[in-house]
């Protein structure tokens, strides 16, 4: 009786050492990607890094600044589009807990969230780029806006339901209209909520790159006409990447560090605001 | 109240709160209208891929654009190759995951440290991925392969299903988390005092009580993995052949759509490409809506 008692603390205890050390192996990948991208980034990140366009192939040095500039702007312009709204969807799926368009909107928003990022880049390849003729900054923008849409819907409902009724009550009681309720009172209280989706939803999208294969395209030089097809960091890590030049793999561990360093600033930002751990899906 | 009120409020006012009221309608119908949209798009742009290939497109083993042949089975097979090894490789790590924050460490800094580790793989740009694993975890793979007598691609499925069962480890992870999190303490207070061991707590409460939330977790980590694009894209070796092993190159839906797409020059081949998007739209929204139907379900109890 005695040794089964032992045996089974004894299977209890191996078990419990195995999955602690299946759980922190799961760190070495990550450890070792950010360390590797900061060993080989780290030395090409220079002013003229920052500043310069990319050499052609065989001359050392050149910068990726196309890419930066090209990044930034498509990345304000889908926030641009994508804040308005998702803020006003959010408000409305949390004010229409029941109703029939609340119900298939918010189904849909589910799908939004799981369609693959490639298939959003067709169909806005359709939607944009084909009537206007040309591969443009634009049609990025609304690709990566789309995809912002179901992260930041879900998180200003979530905030919006954690109001509490009171506080919208005492707006009526005072004879304020709705409008005035919602936009003076109920989204002022969930500023934080709001914002850390903002970030949460920039931070997921700013490494996005299948969207932007077919409609911001891609560009060598430096272009700030959002009609026009420009660069991102993503786009020049993957084309830079995938080529056979040594220099041009430079280029993408500069541009890979970047875009890293940014991408986890803006989550490690986004948890200090809520303290809440979700892995958004 | 409404109509005491609203006789002392001014015209404008009455207008500006219908205006709004129906902009915010308005934006729900058009999430409505944008998946729809997507998926209109998809159906109506693969219009000549589907009258002229039919159904055997799904199962023809040849692609060869240059002489207007289209098979789909090798991505078709290629995607669940990679998704499948992909789950395998990380259900494993993501169940220890689940388990080490839900039941053995909920708190501390040991499971913030691994909390924020979890949260920052599932943020890392997938281009990324696909740039380490070109260039680190091909050549270990290679090495791998000339060792054990197989043809040293180094790029390959296999490849991809590594980078993508890191990828798609936080999903499975954080939802098994949220799921053993909700076991109530009663039932497992109940099998200690009957001198239950951890582990039988966990093998006899903790996952006959969420196994069809761990289940969806897994679902959802599925349909990360069928859409995921460039890192396998990098990684795999882009042919279109049928692949003969788990360590040849390969191609999925979404590496050959990446691919390819910007270079499809004729109707037939590019409406190939979108047939092949719309296969994947469905698939991954079917995944995706069973999964979550089964979380419903569960935090609705």
């Amino acid at each position: 009786m005695n040794v089964k008692i032992k045996y089974r603390v004894f299977k209890s205890k191996l078990i419990q050492v195995l999955i602690i050390a299946l759980a922190f192996v799961c760190t070495l990948p990550l450890i070792a990607i950010l360390v590797y991208i900061f060993k080989q980034g780290i030395t090409k990140i220079n002013w003229a890094f920052l500043t310069q366009l990319p050499k052609p192939v065989g001359e050392e040095g050149g910068g990726i600044v196309n890419a930066l500039v090209g990044s930034v702007l498509i990345v304000f312009f889908a926030s641009l589009i994508a804040i308005p709204i998702s803020i006003l969807c959010g408000v409305y799926l949390s004010e229409n807990k029941n109703g029939k368009v609340a119900y298939w909107a918010r189904l849909a928003v589910d799908v939004l969230q799981g369609v693959p990022s490639i298939v959003i880049g067709i169909a806005v390849y359709f939607w944009v780029v084909k009537p206007m003729g040309t591969f443009s900054a634009f049609s990025g923008s609304i690709a990566l806006a789309v995809m912002m849409l179901p992260i930041m819907i879900r998180s200003t409902e979530e905030t919006l339901k954690m109001i509490p009724d009171s506080l919208k009550e005492a707006g009526y009681a005072l004879g304020l209209p709705y409008h005035k309720v919602i936009l003076r009172v109920i989204l002022p209280c969930s500023i934080s909520g709001i914002l850390s989706g903002i970030l949460l939803s920039v931070a997921r999208i700013a490494g996005e790159t299948a969207p932007l294969l077919f409609t911001a395209f891609g560009n060598p030089y430096l272009n700030t006409n959002m009609g026009k097809p420009m660069q991102s960091l993503p786009l020049l890590i993957f084309n830079y990447a995938t080529s056979p030049y040594d220099e041009w793999h430079d280029l993408a561990w500069g541009a890979a560090l970047i875009l890293l360093f940014t991408v986890l600033l803006l989550n490690i930002f986004t948890k200090l605001i809520t303290k809440r751990w979700h892995v958004q899906l | 109240m409404d109509n005491k009120n609203s006789s002392r409020r001014s015209h404008r006012q009455i207008k500006a709160e219908g205006f709004f009221r129906t902009t915010l309608f308005s934006i729900a119908l058009l999430m409505i209208v944008l998946v729809l949209g997507v998926f209109v798009t998809l159906v109506v742009q693969s219009v000549p891929s589907l009258k002229s290939l039919g159904a055997k497109y799904l199962w023809d083993q040849t692609w060869d654009p240059v002489n207007n042949v289209y098979g789909a089975l090798p991505f078709l097979l290629g995607t669940l190759l990679t998704s499948f090894i992909a789950l395998v490789i990380s259900i494993p790590f993501s169940f220890a995951i689940a388990v080490f924050l839900g039941e053995y460490n909920p708190q501390g800094w040991l499971s913030n440290f691994l909390k924020s580790t979890v949260e920052l793989i599932a943020a890392v740009p997938s281009v990324i991925y696909g740039f380490w694993g070109l260039l680190v975890l091909v050549p270990i793979v290679r090495d791998f392969e000339t060792k054990f007598d197989i043809l040293p691609y180094g790029i390959g499925i296999f490849t991809s299903s590594l980078i993508l069962a890191i990828m798609i480890i936080p999903y499975a992870a954080s939802m098994g988390r949220e799921m053993i999190k909700m076991v109530p303490s009663s039932l497992k207070e109940g099998a200690y005092s009957l001198g239950a061991t951890r582990f039988e707590v966990i093998k006899m409460i903790v996952i006959p009580y969420t196994k069809s939330g761990l289940f969806a977790g897994i679902l959802l980590s599925l349909g990360r993995a069928l859409g995921e694009t460039m890192a396998v894209t990098m990684v795999i070796g882009n042919t279109s052949l049928m692949p003969t092993s788990i360590f040849a190159p390969g191609n999925t839906m979404a590496s050959v759509i990446a691919n390819e797409f910007t270079e499809a020059d004729h109707t037939l081949y590019l409406s190939a490409l979108i047939e092949l998007a719309l296969v994947l739209f469905v698939v991954t929204v079917i995944i995706n809506m069973i999964g979550k139907r089964i979380i419903k379900s569960y935090t609705n109890d």
